[in-house]
């Protein structure tokens, strides 16, 4: 599935979608940008509460498909102009991120 | 033939930009075809390098030397220097502020990342002097 198709699925805020073919591989949970930048892999899609531009650049170091910013976790302008530059895309869900992550994975699996 | 080196300066008060030095080098790594997991340990490492100068020591200069045989990080800073290096490798320990804390770090994983994603690491430092770390990935 591709973040294009996760949007037009579950009706998630693109926040920017700069690489919408980018294909999702897998989901990833965390908020602690240490362990995300050791644990988090290619083509993820990071279900996460941390709408600030730190994650930004860890979700363009690993090269991550999407973070989706969960519990409609606060937008901020500067991450969006950020997440623009490095091509990254961002999503947003008003869901908690248990909920938010298992309507992808029911998704990839019917995918 | 001469190593290839780049040269960062990491500004200290913007931590908007911290992380744009490691995903240069990393883009540039990715570019000459360096072994994949040799670029991701570089990342890792250096983010957390540069991060680490955001927070504690006001910013400083980050060199990347690229060998035949290994990527060499060598981040200079002129901080107040880190008073118990044992202790500042431990796992969960961290003197980082309550602001840090909420954007995700400060969680005490900077130094002992930094270790495990390198090959060789050294710390230089020197209290109210400053501190230079040098990590080294082999390639």
């Amino acid at each position: 599935m591709t973040v294009n198709e996760l949007i037009e699925k579950t009706g998630y805020r693109p926040l920017n979608v700069s690489s919408g073919y980018r294909e999702i591989s897998g989901i990833y949970n965390c908020d602690l940008m240490s362990v995300v930048m050791s644990k988090g892999f290619a083509g993820a899609a990071w279900v996460t509460i941390m709408a600030n531009i730190n994650a930004v650049a860890v979700a363009a170091l690993t090269d991550m498909a999407v973070i989706v910013l969960s519990e409609g976790a606060a937008l901020d302008s500067v991450m969006v102009e950020k997440a623009k530059i490095q091509d990254i895309n961002v999503v947003q869900s008003d869901k908690p991120i248990f909920e938010t992550s298992l309507e992808i994975y029911e998704l990839m699996q019917n995918a | 033939m001469s190593n290839l080196v780049f040269k960062y300066t990491i500004d200290g008060n913007d931590f908007t930009r911290a992380g744009e030095a490691s995903s240069d080098t990393k883009g540039k790594l990715k570019r000459m075809g360096l072994p994949p997991e040799a670029v991701r340990k570089v990342a890792i490492a250096m983010y957390e390098g540069e991060i680490n100068m955001v927070i504690h020591a006001n910013g400083g200069e980050i060199t990347v030397e690229i060998t035949p045989t290994q990527i060499i990080m060598t981040l200079a800073d002129n901080g107040p220097g880190i008073a118990d290096i044992e202790k500042a490798m431990q796992a969960g320990w961290s003197t980082a502020s309550e602001n840090v804390r909420a954007l995700g770090f400060g969680a005490g994983m900077g130094l002992p990342n930094m270790k495990k994603y390198s090959d060789e690491m050294t710390i230089d430092t020197v209290l109210g002097k400053g501190t230079t770390v040098t990590m080294k990935v082999n390639i």
